[in-house]
């Protein structure tokens, strides 16, 4: 099987009976045994589980059945979304031990769709980093370039799709977790609507912020696994109630005269080679027909401080359950307390403890309003701001990240320099609007390049329009 | 927006233990120099002048997304017991929470 083949691909053949599920999860598996351990995607990969669904999906299809539309399409999961039975690791050890009692919806949803689960990938412990320097279990490659992180946090899973270990993957992005590994592995990536996907099952980081999300090799494909597990789910009370949109149907409709922003704040953040292949992106949709200008959107300036105030506040608190008590790691002490400081000292790494301490103090007596309540207001100027540039423009484009894939250990000595790749990312996790980042060229280095496009919250439709015209612009 | 003190170490020791961290010496120093970095740079947010403007805790218009109370199974009490560290007679143990005052 040509590791080109695309999900879409994969699924027609399928559901055609021209190709067996178990065919293709085999060539995956053959992939991933022949590279997978110069890149670290993943922390598990589920061989026999994998097979055995394939054959299950093999059998509906010789019943005469559908096996649905993701028909014997593997997807990797990133490690912190829980999978019945199987580890759940967050790449943290303070899950030692952990199998979830259930699944999260967005996997019980792909399982139901005739997908296979492949396995879980690597991440930044509890998805707080930008490199995966930061799992407990080692680093992720970057498989265009070993010297380089994959970005992150989900870089087992971008690494997984740009390797051809898997077609599709699931990711979760809180200040662009899924878009800048999407960039930095030359993948598209995205973060739908916040309340669009079934958080359900997914271990939080930032409640106001966590949106699960996809990557995939292209937009069509992207398209295709957004349509699966989109949608209500009365398990996940933040959930949107309407009906979600189709997507796929809707990629070939062009981007004639829709009003592109080119967000300047942003453009400003990136580098020489990654501001310029921004402007070719820019140029190529205004000759597809897109009216394209440049916008200011003046409070982004505030996006990365009021994001490191909100994210490791609400840190704080969801990971204020890992104690030792219920699952995962125990350290026993004396009392209850020397138990929990033990525990969690022992069970989580440097930036899970930064990242506590940071929240705590921002919580705390004193400094509650001056941080905590200062940034939620802040969010609002920067929701103010999107809205009023949205009256003017349908979607903004800006870089996803203002460099190629960065060296390992470049940012890892400087909390506060890994924390501003994530700048040009950051504004669409507050505002709870989608946005995705697709690979437009390369930088100088030889590295991927991603445009972000971003849009109003259930603007889905469009975004994904816009980013099949640059995917089809650039051959 | 009065100014403030900056951080320091027994500000982190005491939010270590608020956040039941047990963090060695050196932690707590490198962790002060790296608060302060970050807590510097959101100076910027700190001093602007939002009177008026109301928080977002949530990008959502939802609120209560509430359900019919109807009874229906839960985790499985034997599965969910599996993963924890210690149980007795189909509870968690834990260690001592009541002793001596400190």
């Amino acid at each position: 099987m040509s590791p080109t083949t695309t999900a879409t691909e994969i699924a027609a053949a399928v559901r055609g009976g021209e190709q067996s599920a178990r065919e293709v999860v085999e060539g995956y598996l053959s992939t991933i045994a022949d590279r997978e351990h110069e890149v670290h995607a993943f922390n598990l990969v589920l061989e026999e589980e994998a097979l055995a669904a394939a054959d299950a999906i093999d059998r509906r299809a010789a019943d005469g059945e559908d096996p649905g539309p993701l028909a014997g399409v593997p997807v990797a999961i990133k490690d912190n979304l829980c999978t019945r039975e199987v580890p759940t690791t967050c790449s943290s050890r303070i899950l030692d031990g952990w199998k979830p009692p259930y699944d999260a919806t967005v996997v019980e949803r792909i399982a139901a769709a005739g997908g296979v689960i492949l396995g879980k990938t690597n991440l930044d412990e509890f998805a707080m980093g930008s490199s995966t320097e930061n799992s407990a279990f080692g680093p992720t490659k970057n498989p265009l370039d070993a010297s380089r992180v994959p970005g992150g946090s989900s870089g087992g899973s971008a690494a997984a799709v740009a390797a051809g270990f898997a077609p599709l993957a699931l990711g979760s992005d809180t200040g662009g977790s899924i878009r800048q590994p999407a960039a930095f592995c030359g993948v598209v990536g995205v973060k739908p609507t916040y309340g669009m996907v079934s958080r359900y099952g997914l271990v939080a980081f930032a409640s106001s912020l966590d949106q699960v999300g996809l990557l995939g090799a292209n937009v069509a494909d992207a398209a295709l696994l957004q349509e699966v597990i989109q949608g209500h789910d009365p398990m996940d009370s933040t959930s949107i109630p309407d009906s979600p949109p189709g997507l796929c149907e809707r990629l070939a409709e062009g981007v004639e005269g829709v009003r592109v922003g080119v967000v300047r704040e942003l453009v400003e953040e990136a580098n020489s080679d990654v501001a310029g292949r921004l402007r070719e992106a820019a140029a190529a949709l205004g000759d597809a027909g897109a009216k394209v200008d440049e916008v200011s959107i003046r409070a982004l300036a505030y996006g990365v401080s009021a994001y490191y105030l909100i994210a490791p506040a609400e840190c704080s608190s969801n990971l204020a359950r890992y104690d030792g008590v219920r699952y995962g790691l125990r350290l026993p002490g004396a009392d209850i307390t020397s138990t929990y400081g033990a525990t969690r000292a022992q069970g989580f790494g440097p930036e899970v403890k930064r990242r506590i301490m940071l929240g705590t103090y921002a919580l705390s007596a004193g400094y509650y309003d001056a941080y905590y309540g200062q940034a939620q207001r802040v969010r609002t100027l920067i929701i103010r701001d999107f809205e009023a540039a949205y009256e003017d423009f349908d979607v903004l484009l800006s870089p996803t990240a203002p460099s190629t894939a960065f060296r390992f250990g470049a940012k890892t000595e400087d909390p506060l320099s890994m924390y501003l790749s994530d700048v040009c990312t950051i504004p669409s996790n507050l505002a709870g609007d989608p946005a995705m980042s697709v690979p437009y060229g390369s930088g100088d280095d030889g590295l991927p390049v991603g445009v972000q496009i971003m849009a109003p919250a259930l603007g889905e439709i469009l975004m994904y329009r816009v980013a099949a015209a640059l995917e089809a612009s650039h051959g | 927006m009065p100014e403030r003190d900056r951080i320091t170490s027994t500000d982190v020791a005491h939010v270590a233990r608020l956040a039941c961290l047990d963090l060695t010496d050196e932690e707590v120093e490198e962790y002060t120099v790296q608060l302060r970095d970050v807590l510097e740079y959101a100076d910027v947010v700190a001093a602007l002048d939002t009177a008026g403007i109301p928080p977002t805790a949530h990008p959502l218009p939802l609120v209560n997304a509430l359900r019919e109370d109807e009874p229906r199974p839960s985790l499985d009490r034997d599965e969910v017991l599996a993963m924890a560290p210690e149980v007795e007679n189909g509870r968690f143990r834990v260690p001592r929470i009541l002793g001596e005052a400190p």
